[in-house]
């Protein structure tokens, strides 16, 4: 990698919510970086913290959240000690966010030109019409077909998959350097969301954003990301090339996902499956948070594993991480 | 405890929930987070409590004409009774001590209205969930005639119905209930109709249960929150409802004074100066509503799915 | 030999029809239709005992809905659904009953499926004890032999709902549905909103409770890599109808159907890397207005003349295989 800053940079991130019945400790000690242009793809189920992770870099954990330590760097500049003017500067311009359920981003009583000028006489001096211009040019190339009509559409008239794709275009419409997308495609259909990856991967080709790419579905960033951090119970468990991570997993957890897809299973046999279940993140067991469904675990897992770096470019924390012979083929 | 050879076994939820929670537990604890409900329901407990007790607190039956005397009419708060005891809140202008006449009168308000929700809690509800069920015409017509309750003026259909049957307890009763049914049928109807469309029910109709067993047995307790809450809201306005028409004089006998017709007699000598005749029993009133009230915006706020975690 | 679920022209509308102002509007000479969604079209399938359908497709492709007209809580607009060769629509009484019962159905939402204030006792033990199948006394044996078939603690039968995770929820419904000795399950999307690791645990489960209670399944799903590995057949529907049919292998080997080679070709797998997703064009149309002939035609890259005027019929092209389209009926073979 270049020697330039990197547009994101997360050092031992922490987001704990406060509530009634206890510290729920969603984000613990979470470092990563994306530099520009880059895909990261941040995997995990639910309860694993990615969604909270995403959330705290564009500062919108709600109390009883709060981000208790570590540092959020947006080419340098610190997040976390920024003032509220300030993020919301930067919120929409520098780095936008695409939400899961696409009506989190757009107002169901406003037309979608009235809503996608607002995103961008926010952050720019512009008059309305060229405004509308910028806004125009964004849905066309997110693939929306005759895009003056769509503009003067309200959200209840397009599909699911349009929505989202006006969701897209919002985001991109100020030329982020940052993309948080989280699990955008989840709830649209196969062939959907075959097109929103695809023309998110070429929008970021050619704008240089960086994107991170938040979702339960490994296939989904094996197909698009460059990096993959897997999250379990809030810390990054394995984090790597994607090539790397897919084919040679290190951690079990990641390997026990891996061999829980259904094709990597022979057709007709028992699926091999992770036992027991995530653990509540209220009361974790002291040390590996995996240990109860862990085959090598061990006692001295009852250690928290510090980050390791078993080779360039590859994180770990793991105290047995799988060797090759006890990888499935 | 949990093993990995366990391949099949699932954990079972011991961690998940400290001791077994049931609904009523949560619904309990998340109640009493805020002072303001917790203030205003120990306050409604301490109503409810003199009201109950009024016979053993009060210090005189404002009922028992032997024990009331006109001479001592219109005494301030605080004066002594040449039977020994102090007039704490004074006395109106028959002579009834106002904190006994205020305690007994808060028996028959809390007991109309809480008596008269009851009734139009389990009429409207038992019209609502058929509404909703039924669907169609059926529904269609229940809901006019609601729609057409709820267009008239609470009080001028109580009015007009207490014109036609004359003053007493069970009049008012009856045009209490007449004019709430109304509320609780909208409100559980909506609910209903909700809860019919969620897959549960799907289930339940898939297992081979009757019609009269999903509505009641699995329909009518999902639709409970939102009538808890309409029922508080509602007592409170029956109570209102009744002591407005006794301030009219149309309610309840003068036998058998209640909040409102205490502070109607005592108008008249609100501009002379004797305060105390309206003013007491009209805080006792507020004070009462009031707190339902309370109890019913945190009721609504605890009770609402979408504010749970 | 009589298939044990079996459909013949079965369609469902979903009709929305004018409200008072419209049918005024209409009296006046205004141009208002109802507005009706044929959301199942004259659908064919015959499900053998023993065997595992899947049943895929897209949003609006109407798999949901001939789930529920398969389990008999959806009553159709025209067509016949039979068990064991009697008609539903014919049956009541104790008949009618015993085939209710016969055909259980496990749904997509762990959360909305199960009812919030009943324990789990009262989910599983209820139709069992309303039904006849277990005794007021044997109740609580009943309820705990099944729960432990489905992999749960028998000691959280007090419990409510909200206690458990999304995979339990699943399971507790699994544990329902078996509580009544179905011989069919219908399940409707059943994995899709687990988490990935417990999706594999739930399907084992599926897996296992098939080999130990003879059951017969109609998976349904949009996720075509669950669907390859736990069916022995495929059904792909768009829009209303089927488009193919065939043994699972075979279809994913080569599918024939343009629709069904596309799905293939986009879902995401695991061992295709970076490379560039070439989507198909075009938006799922809406089922209010769908396309003319073949419901497929303006996003299919073969499509011709014919294929937007004539409805292309369900035909047999090799045994077990079936697929509705024209270019099968057409001399020159395929290709890419």
């Amino acid at each position: 990698m270049t020697d330039q800053v990197p547009t994101l940079e997360v050092v031992d991130l922490a987001t704990h919510f406060f509530t009634k019945a206890g510290i729920v400790k969603a984000v613990d000690g979470v470092s990563f970086s994306v530099g520009a242009g880059e895909v990261v793809g941040l995997v995990g189920e639910s309860g694993s913290g990615k969604t909270v992770t995403g959330f705290s870099i564009v500062g919108l954990v709600d109390p009883p959240g709060k981000v208790v330590s570590g540092s959020i760097r947006l080419k340098g500049e610190d997040l976390v000690h920024a003032n509220a003017e300030r993020l919301r500067e930067i919120r929409g311009n520098q780095v936008a966010m695409i939400f899961q359920d696409p009506m989190m981003t757009l107002n169901p009583v406003l037309r979608i030109d009235t809503q996608m000028i607002e995103a961008v006489r926010a952050h720019r001096e512009l008059n309305r019409a060229a405004a509308r211009e910028v806004a125009r040019n964004a849905l066309g190339q997110v693939g929306i077909p005759s895009p003056n009509e769509r503009l003067k559409a309200y959200p209840h008239q397009l599909s699911g998959g349009m929505r989202q794709r006006v969701a897209i275009a919002i985001a991109f419409v100020n030329k982020p350097d940052l993309i948080i997308a989280d699990e955008p495609t989840t709830a649209l259909d196969v062939t959907i969301q075959a097109q929103i990856i695809h023309e998110a991967q070429t929008l970021c080709r050619q704008t240089g954003t960086a994107l991170i790419w938040i979702t339960h579905d490994l296939a989904v960033v094996a197909g698009l990301a460059d990096r993959i951090c897997v999250m379990y119970a809030g810390r990054i468990v394995e984090a790597g090339p994607s090539d790397d991570v897919l084919d040679r997993p290190m951690h079990p957890y990641t390997a026990g996902l891996i061999g829980s897809v259904p094709t990597h299973n022979k057709r007709g046999e028992r699926l091999r499956q992770i036992p027991g279940m995530t653990p509540s993140l209220l009361n974790l067991p002291p040390g590996c948070a995996f240990r109860s469904r862990c085959a090598n675990a061990q006692s001295n897992c009852q250690q928290t594993p510090d980050e390791t770096t078993p080779f360039d470019g590859r994180r770990l924390r793991c105290h047995h991480p799988m060797t090759a012979i006890e990888r499935q083929p | 405890m949990t093993t990995t050879a366990d391949q099949d076994t699932e954990i079972a939820p011991t961690e998940l929930a400290g001791q077994l929670q049931t609904p009523f537990r949560r619904f309990v604890s998340d109640f009493f987070e805020s002072w303001v409900a917790t203030v205003a329901f120990a306050l409604f407990l301490v109503i409810v409590f003199g009201a109950l007790f009024a016979p053993l607190i009060s210090p005189q039956d404002p009922y028992d004409l032997a024990q009331v005397d006109v001479m001592e009419s219109r005494l301030p708060p605080g004066s002594k009774s040449y039977q020994g005891y102090t007039f704490l809140l004074g006395t109106d202008g028959a002579g009834r001590d106002l904190f006994s006449a205020i305690l007994y009168g808060l028996r028959i308000s809390l007991s109309v209205g809480v008596v008269s929700g009851i009734i139009a809690m389990i009429i409207g509800s038992s019209v609502g969930l058929t509404a909703a069920y039924c669907g169609g015409r059926v529904e269609a017509l229940i809901m006019r005639i609601v729609d057409l309750q709820l267009s008239f003026p609470a009080i001028l259909i109580a009015l007009m119905l207490l014109a036609v049957f004359g003053k007493g307890v069970d009049k008012i009763m009856i045009a209490l209930v007449t004019v709430q049914w109304a509320y609780y049928a909208r409100t559980v109807r909506s609910t209903a109709i909700v809860e019919r469309q969620k897959e549960y029910v799907e289930a339940a109709r898939c297992l081979g249960l009757s019609h009269k067993r999903v509505l009641f047995h699995h329909i009518l307790p999902n639709c409970l929150a939102p009538l808890i809450v309409v029922v508080t809201v509602q007592t409170a306005h029956a109570i209102a409802l009744e002591a407005t028409l006794s301030f009219l004089g149309v309610g309840l006998p003068q036998t058998e004074p209640s909040l409102g017709l205490l502070i109607s007699n005592g108008f008249e000598y609100m501009l002379s100066g004797r305060y105390w005749i309206s003013f007491f029993p009209g805080i006792a009133l507020l004070l009462t509503i009031v707190s339902i009230n309370l109890v019913g915006d945190q009721l609504r706020d605890v009770l609402n799915p979408r504010l749970q975690r | 030999m009589t298939a044990m679920i079996e459909t013949h022209d079965l369609s469902k509308d979903f009709v929305k029809k004018l409200d008072f102002a419209g049918k005024i509007a209409t009296h006046l000479g205004a141009d208002l239709h109802e507005q009706v969604v044929r959301a199942v079209d004259r659908v064919h399938l015959g499900v053998e005992k023993g065997e595992v359908v899947g049943l895929v497709g897209e949003s609006g492709c109407g798999k949901s809905t001939l789930g529920r007209m398969v389990a008999g809580i959806l009553a159709p607009t025209s067509g016949h659904v039979f068990f064991n060769g009697e008609d539903y629509a014919e049956l009541s009484g104790p008949q009618a009953r015993r085939a209710q019962l016969a055909v259980q159905m496990i749904f997509q939402d762990p959360y909305a499926s199960l009812n919030p204030r009943h324990r789990v006792e009262t989910i599983v033990g209820e139709a069992p004890l309303v039904h006849g199948l277990a005794s007021k006394s044997g109740l609580a044996d009943y309820v705990d032999d099944i729960l432990k078939r489905v992999g749960l603690d028998p000691e959280c039968k007090r419990r409510y709902p909200h206690q458990f995770s999304g995979g339990q929820r699943q399971r507790l419904g699994i544990a329902r549905a078996l509580a009544v000795k179905p011989d069919f399950l219908v399940c409707d999307e059943a994995i899709a909103a687990l988490d990935v690791s417990i999706q594999a645990q739930v399907l084992n489960l599926f897996m296992d409770l098939r080999e130990e209670f003879d059951l017969t399944y109609l998976f349904i799903s949009h996720d075509l890599s669950v669907v390859e590995h736990i069916s022995d057949r495929v059904v792909i529907m768009y829009l209303g109808r089927v488009v193919e049919v065939a043994p699972t292998e075979v279809l994913f080997e080569q599918p024939n159907h343009p629709y069904a080679a596309a799905l293939l070709a986009e879902i995401p797998r695991l061992d295709q890397r970076k490379r560039q997703f070439k989507p198909i064009e075009g938006e799922i149309p809406s089922p209010i207005h769908p396309p003319s002939g073949c419901h497929f035609h303006p996003r299919c890259p073969h499509a011709f003349a014919r294929c937007q005027s004539e409805v292309p019929a369900l035909q047999k092209i090799a045994p077990g295989r079936y697929a509705a389209c024209h270019l099968n009926d057409e001399p020159t073979p395929k290709n890419e």
